[in-house]
């Protein structure tokens, strides 16, 4: 535990300093996912579940090679498929990898009110620690990935680690150690984006996708997780890749200004029946009134 | 129809000054039902608003705990205020003798009571404090249920969970604020208010004195300065 609190940058429902914070090298670890050479054949899924010792998820069968709707709490690492039809026509079977995106701002720990539920490693991974959830749910309207799952059974939610486990020995995470194609790579952010870089410059001068790019998105500070797209103008037709993502602006307000208020005003009610008793005391029946009883 | 004109009001008692039946047996009822299990939602609610509170989530047995118990209690203490509306909705009703005693609010604040107008059973704050405590409580229900039943509400209606989020806690807050001046006017400042809402009696003093058209109607009197 105390290797880990070394590590952690941010706690999430944590009040005073975040013990450990600036103790180490902030290296930031990155996935780079590059869905112009993922060939959808599902080997990262295995991989994950493999690993995380994960038991066999039920498949749903949606017309396409996609193994169910979204990501669950028993299935991190979900390969989302896309028929997408392009504006002269053709077809093009788009395929993306979806798991946590492992946000440099995660929305899930500002909106977690459980101190130490949520926390980012100095490398920058988001993990859940499910030993201090309290099963709220506000992760889940926190995210604006759609990436936290509940759990009904053990009332905690779960995610991808980004394989925390073997990051912290030295090792890439399984989907990355699974891909047969070499779509996958892990490295630091900074090498991951002049890779990003490198890739998409390549797809734009010689392979003729216009619009190629890396999706590294601002709204959340960048990811720990980034992709090379064809087309990085239209994210969303990737399985519903977010343009804009961000944390939701009533989750912001709630969390920060909205609480700031709510605890001077809470705190100024207390004062104001204090300084009102003090100042002019309890209402009593007088006793001319009193002696009024029959 | 007030549910107290059909139950006896003043009531003899042996080497006591007269007493009034302010509050029944049932409506006892409701209010510590409403107030005990408000008591434990602002306790776990704090809780899960704000880490300077969270530790409170361990008077209640646990984060854990709170939380699967939190929305189940919520459900009582709406239900309570709803049985509240059911029972007081017309002695909550703004009158013109409130209006006319809302003008004198300073006094009483300062408690200078006897140049206030004479009202009603209720007057008129307690009766803001109904209504916010009712609409706040159906604010609180709905938007109670969609962070309660998270996991079920579909990715395309996330709306729903980002509105609820914001509109629970400041229903809860605006809530938190009433409560506060209720409890502090309930038990320290209106003398005799505490104990007409455990036992149901005050004094007919009291009852002049506070409510002195209420008292009229349930004793049949004319008032003594008229």
């Amino acid at each position: 535990m105390s290797q880990a609190t070394l590590r952690v940058q941010k706690i999430s429902g944590h009040a005073g300093p975040i013990p450990g914070e600036g103790m180490q090298r902030e290296e930031q670890v990155c996935k780079l996912v590059d869905t112009t050479t993922c060939i959808g054949c599902k080997a990262c899924e295995i991989a994950c579940q493999e690993w995380n010792d994960l038991p066999f998820a039920t498949t749903t069968f949606d017309n396409t090679y996609q193994t169910m709707p979204q990501t669950a709490w028993n299935f991190w690492n979900l390969i989302k498929f896309n028929e997408h039809e392009k504006e002269d026509g053709s077809m093009m079977l788009l395929m993306r990898k979806d798991q946590c995106m492992h946000c440099a701002d995660p929305g899930c720990l500002r909106a977690c009110p459980s101190d130490g539920a949520i926390v980012q490693y100095t490398n920058g991974i988001v993990d859940f620690q499910q030993d201090h959830c309290i099963g709220c749910g506000y992760c889940i309207t926190g995210c604006p990935f759609n990436i936290p799952k509940f759990n009904p059974t053990t009332k905690k939610v779960y995610k991808c680690t980004l394989c925390s486990d073997r990051v912290s020995n030295g090792l890439e995470p399984a989907c990355i150690k699974a891909c047969p194609t070499g779509c996958l790579h892990f490295g630091t952010k900074d090498d991951m984006k002049v890779l990003a870089e490198k890739r998409a410059t390549q797809l734009r001068e010689h392979y003729g996708f216009e619009n190629a790019g890396v999706y590294d998105p601002p709204g959340v500070s960048g990811t720990g997780v980034i992709y090379v797209l064809h087309d990085v103008t239209a994210p969303e037709s990737y399985g519903g890749l977010p343009a804009n993502p961000s944390i939701p602006w009533t989750v912001r307000l709630w969390k920060t200004p909205l609480k700031w208020l709510g605890n001077f005003a809470m705190l100024g009610g207390l004062v104001g029946v204090t300084l009102h008793y003090l100042r002019f005391g309890p209402k009593t029946v007088p006793d001319d009134e009193a002696e009024k009883r029959p | 129809m007030s549910s107290t004109t059909a139950l006896p009001h003043t009531r003899a008692r042996s080497g006591s000054d007269d007493r009034i039946l302010r509050y029944t047996f049932a409506e006892r009822l409701i209010h510590w039902a409403a107030g005990l299990s408000y008591v434990y939602l602002l306790v776990t609610g704090l809780a899960f608003w704000s880490p300077y509170f969270f530790w409170l989530a361990d008077l209640a047995g646990g984060g854990p705990t709170a939380r699967f118990w939190h929305p189940w209690i919520g459900l009582i203490w709406f239900v309570a205020v709803f049985w509240m509306y059911t029972a007081w909705h017309d002695d909550m009703r703004t009158t013109a003798a409130d209006r006319e005693w809302a003008k004198h609010i300073g006094d009483y604040i300062r408690n200078e009571d006897e140049n206030l107008p004479p009202i009603g059973r209720f007057n008129i704050g307690q009766k803001q404090f109904f209504w916010l405590m009712f609409f706040g409580g159906i604010a609180l229900v709905l938007s109670g249920a969609a962070l309660w039943l998270v996991n079920d509400i579909p990715w395309s209606w996330r709306w729903l969970r980002y509105s609820a989020v914001l509109l629970h806690a400041v229903a809860a807050l605006v809530t938190i604020g009433a409560f506060i001046i209720h409890v502090y006017m309930g038990t320290a400042m209106v003398r005799g208010g505490f104990t007409s809402i455990v036992r149901g009696e005050v004094t007919a003093a009291w009852a002049r004195m506070h409510h002195r058209l209420w008292y009229e109607k349930v004793t049949g009197t004319a008032s003594p300065k008229k």
